[in-house]
């Protein structure tokens, strides 16, 4: 599950002010930086600080209410939607500071996409609920569209299932279907980083395991984010993991490392469920 | 007594009163729609339909009261419903965390529970006047008065029903306000927001208050808009109050049509309304 690791330096616990400076070799597709977020007055992160390596999957583990869920709204801009939630801190994509009220917010959740816990396809045809988002950024003609609509099912593993009945509602699928489906909308307008909060948690276990090897296709384009109650999906899907609590990130490292060799004695007894 | 058995008494005069006031409110209804049915049947010919309401002592129709109704109840959902639909549409999507939202709505249920006669002076006041004669705008306008809060309550309603997460998907993807809007919410919330648009129709066709002061009424066919018109309830008041027996036939047959249509939309609102999916 895990490739091998060309970066020798090892994160200790200091890293976790700045944990960048010791993956000097990975380039960083987003970093978070001293973030802090307010649910009104409630701060919700506090000082957090996080890496999200190029095309690697980070995972985000820690009881109900640590601040993953937040921090991953944080990343697309999310908490705009919701007047008294604000974020400061940085948060740069490539670079670029996600959390400037200059951004064009659309074109960054264009290039951060987002899945969530519960599967919300649009109520609409199986093709439109890929081609609509399309449309918006591209003009394909049908020959095109109909290209790309299969190639982002394909890449969602559910071409074979749907490609019978494109023109079905995206209500008529199963559960675990529609959240491929999902995925699949995602990856359609090709973004560059995808978070995923939790899409696993509403579906059976032969669904989960299909979207879990996804996830090793993905990040073969994709820089992926996931957060997730259940830490075995989290060996099983990622290279890196951070572990948060009460709104602070813990510890961040490898996830061979964090399930293995935990430097923080709240991560060993999280992990080892003597609590959450 | 036992305990069991006192709150077993207690059920069952509870029970007693709750069915002995069904069976009261059910049974004037039905006497009222019997009634209605048995003497609106008995005046219903092809000439209700054919021709125009007559002088007391001739033979006469409808036509010219139903195309009236028609034509002004049309003409006010086209102006109120648009109006309805995007205000609503601003408090659920737009600023539905604004004080200008909790403004209008206030407002709203004001309106909402406003006397329709009282719609009807106010119009009265600002178009009759004004333009010196009683005419189908001003009648079109009342109505248009009256539709707006049924379809801003209901477009609201019905918005805020939409699952928060669809919006949150959509908006996830990047994709304008506007367009989730038309694309996803309005699709979402279609059942919802077509039997709001009905039951405004159901609400307006059967008002006659609002139009008493602002189209009157008018003995002969008349599409101009310009001018008084008839329509069915201002007949069917004028005519169910007089003392000639012809005339108040005619009053029972144009009951039985105005409940037939309202009813006819009910079970469509309904029908709309029970359809969970979408396409």
């Amino acid at each position: 599950m895990n490739e091998a690791f060309h970066n020798e330096s090892r994160p200790n616990a200091e890293a976790l002010g700045d944990a960048s400076g010791f993956f000097p070799a990975l380039p960083e597709k987003m970093s978070v930086r001293n973030l802090d977020f307010f649910y009104g007055d409630h701060r919700a992160l506090k000082s957090v600080s996080v890496p999200l390596f190029d095309r690697k999957v980070t995972a985000f583990i820690g009881p109900s209410g640590c601040g993953k869920s937040t921090l991953l709204r944080v990343l697309n801009r999310m908490y705009d939607l919701y007047p008294g939630q604000r974020a400061v801190g940085n948060v740069l994509l490539d670079g670029e500071n996600v959390l400037d009220p200059k951004l064009d917010v659309n074109a960054l959740r264009a290039r951060v996409g987002m899945v969530f816990q519960k599967p919300t396809p649009f109520p609409m045809t199986i093709y439109e609920n890929i081609a609509f988002g399309v449309r918006l950024y591209e003009k394909l003609g049908k020959a095109d569209m109909d290209e790309r609509v299969e190639k982002a099912l394909r890449g969602a593993a559910i071409w074979d299932e749907v490609k019978d009945k494109l023109n079905a509602s995206g209500l008529s699928l199963s559960g675990g279907q529609q959240q491929r489906l999902c995925i699949a909308r995602t990856v359609a307008i090709q973004p560059e980083v995808i978070l995923f909060d939790e899409p696993c948690s509403a579906l059976d276990p032969i669904s989960t395991a299909k979207i879990e090897e996804l996830f090793d296709e993905l990040r073969s384009e994709y820089t992926i984010a996931i957060v997730t109650h259940n830490m075995q999906q989290a060996v099983r899907v990622s290279q890196y993991t951070a572990f948060m609590y009460l709104g602070e990130m813990v510890e961040f490292g490898e996830t061979d490392q964090i399930f293995q060799t935990p430097r923080e004695i709240r991560t060993q007894d999280y992990i080892t469920g003597r609590f959450g | 007594m036992s305990l069991a058995s006192i709150r077993k008494a207690r059920s069952a005069i509870a029970m007693g009163a709750c069915i002995g006031s069904a069976v009261l409110g059910i049974a004037a209804l039905a006497l009222i729609l019997g009634a209605l049915l048995w003497n609106g049947f008995s005046s219903l010919n092809l000439d209700v339909f054919a021709k125009m309401t007559p002088p007391p002592g001739a033979s006469g129709g409808l036509l010219n009261a139903i195309v009236g109704s028609l034509i002004m109840t049309i003409m006010g959902v086209a102006i109120g419903a648009p109006l309805g639909l995007l205000a609503g549409t601003y408090m659920a999507e737009y600023g539905r965390y604004s004080k200008l939202t909790t403004l209008v709505r206030f407002i709203n249920d004001i309106l909402l529970s406003a006397p329709s006669i009282v719609i009807g002076l106010f119009v009265y006041e600002i178009t009759v006047l004004q333009m010196g004669h009683f005419s189908a705008y001003a009648g079109a306008l009342a109505l248009a008065l009256l539709v707006v809060p049924v379809v801003v309550r209901t477009t609201e309603d019905m918005l805020n029903l939409v699952p928060g997460g669809l919006r949150e998907a959509a908006i996830a993807m990047g994709l304008p306000r506007s367009l989730i809007i038309r694309h996803i919410a309005y699709k979402a919330a279609r059942a919802g927001l077509i039997t709001g648009l009905l039951l405004a129709v159901a609400r307006v066709s059967g008002e006659t208050a609002p139009l008493l002061f602002t189209a009157l009424n008018n003995q002969f066919f008349s599409t101009n808009l310009n001018a008084p018109m008839a329509s069915l309830p201002v007949v069917i008041f004028q005519f169910a109050m007089s003392p000639y027996k012809d005339w108040q036939s005619l009053a029972w047959a144009g009951a039985l049509l105005i409940t037939t249509a309202v009813l006819v939309l009910s079970i469509g609102a309904r029908i709309l309304g029970a359809q969970k999916t979408f396409k």
